[in-house]
């Protein structure tokens, strides 16, 4: 690959969330300015910016990431998935997040977008979990309204019906 | 908070990234996951002139053993060493380490090899490097020459490597026969950095025992006698030679207290796991 100059603007086209998209970034740019200020999608949140508090987390070729220590540059040719990939149609919200609005799972919302990415990817690859497993995977998540106690409760119940009726995911 | 700008280059061969890192030296960085390189770009304490990324590089993706050694390669992340069904059975501290390195939105991007480059003296990576003998393998378009992990971290986010040289892998011993392994840290909260790490590892004629998050590098010392009132004394000489200092995180007394009680915890937890 050559190298891609500091002063300039370059392709950047990944997989989002199932449709192609593509965009102009200069090498320092974050994956997350990029996804809210070039793709115009804005459910992807940013927080503390330097990957402590979780706000920013989406999926990169099937495995966890904080967008904001990401480059656009390096996602090039990815698949990423965002939090606007979770609903399952207009209008409907998928089990996890009909579980969080039933369970008050959020108040002010800045965080629920990289929570939800989170929970949903521990969720398919860990259908059953208990308490102490979901405690241990949050860890990687700040939510200053909550008290994580309804998120875990939500949580809890989403993985419940998912291993009833998975094909409503 | 937004890095300063530089060129990024994805090398498409380990020969691209020894020709790029000949050419511009100390203004350029290697990016693998980015975890740690990504927010001192962001806070501006790294304003490297070029990005090298080397995840593209199916040879460094690969976790082998080596006689008698794990070899894990400078793209392998955290999450997939963890995830090796061979790694608690290879060794056992390593396994234990690994799930206390950040988050596990982190070890999925984070690389084994990055965190023994950035060389944070409270990260579990390079404290078990420490403690286990291991050798970092750095390579160049000059030479090729491993270093071994005692010489490799020369302080606070210091290490040995040279301004050309690439860290292709880590080399950590597997686990040895009659000997036993223990991993304690203590944080205020899972995932922050640890106010003091600890790694034992127990023989049948002692013990030694690493602890990160104190001096400006991990450091180990080897027991030899383990009786407890011996021992007590060992561990409260070795608390002091660390020279805890204050932070916002802890006083130094709490630090040297952590060194005596939770080094002392892992010795015997080791020794109880000897097999």
């Amino acid at each position: 690959m050559p190298r891609l100059s500091a002063d300039a603007r370059h392709r950047v086209r990944f997989e989002l969330n199932g449709r192609v998209v593509e965009g102009d970034a200069e090498p320092r740019m974050l994956l997350t300015d990029f996804l809210r200020h070039d793709l115009g999608m804005t459910g992807t949140h940013v927080g503390c910016e330097h990957g402590v508090c979780g706000a920013c987390t989406v999926e990169i070729d099937g495995a966890l990431a904080r967008a904001c220590l990401t480059l656009a540059v390096q996602a090039d040719g990815a698949k990423i998935r965002t939090v606007e990939g979770l609903a399952p149609a207009p209008g409907r919200l998928s089990v996890l997040q009909e579980s969080f609005r039933r369970h008050h799972a959020l108040q002010c919302g800045f965080c629920t977008a990289g929570i939800l990415m989170s929970l949903d990817y521990y969720l398919r690859h860990h259908p059953s979990p208990n308490e102490a497993e979901l405690r241990y995977f949050l860890s990687g998540h700040l939510c200053r309204c909550t008290g994580y106690a309804p998120i875990l409760t939500a949580a809890l119940e989403a993985a419940r019906k998912l291993l009833d009726a998975p094909a409503h995911a | 908070m937004k890095p300063a700008r530089f060129d990024y280059i994805r090398a498409g061969a380990i020969a691209e990234a020894h020709a790029a890192l000949a050419k511009d030296g100390d203004e350029a960085r290697i990016i693998a996951g980015g975890q740690s390189l990504v927010p001192m770009l962001s806070m501006r304490m790294a304003r490297p002139a070029v990005l090298i990324d080397i995840m593209h590089l199916p040879e460094l993706a690969k976790i082998e053993v080596k006689g008698n050694s794990i070899r894990v390669g400078a793209g392998v992340r955290q999450a997939e060493l963890l995830a090796w069904p061979e790694l608690a059975e290879r060794q056992p501290l390593l396994a234990a380490a690994l799930p206390w390195v950040g988050h596990a939105q982190t070890r999925s991007r984070g690389t084994v090899c990055g965190s023994a480059a950035h060389a944070d003296p409270s990260a579990e990576i390079p404290l078990a490097l420490l403690a286990l003998k291991g050798s970092v393998e750095l390579s160049s378009q000059l030479e090729r020459r491993r270093v071994a992990a005692e010489d490799f971290f020369t302080g606070l986010l210091s290490t040995a490597r040279n301004d050309n040289e690439l860290i292709e892998a880590i080399d950590i011993p597997c686990r040895a026969a009659g000997h036993g392994y223990a991993f304690r840290e203590f944080a205020r909260r899972h995932g922050d950095f640890a106010i003091v790490a600890c790694a034992a590892i127990a023989r049948v004629d002692g013990a030694r025992l690493a602890i990160g998050g104190v001096a400006d590098v991990p450091t180990a010392r080897d027991f030899l006698d383990l009786d407890s009132g011996v021992l007590n004394d060992a561990l409260d000489e070795f608390a002091v030679e660390l020279e805890p200092r204050d932070d916002l995180h802890a006083t130094a007394d709490y630090r040297r207290a952590l060194v005596r009680r939770l080094g002392r915890a892992t010795i015997e937890e080791a020794r109880r796991c000897r097999v």
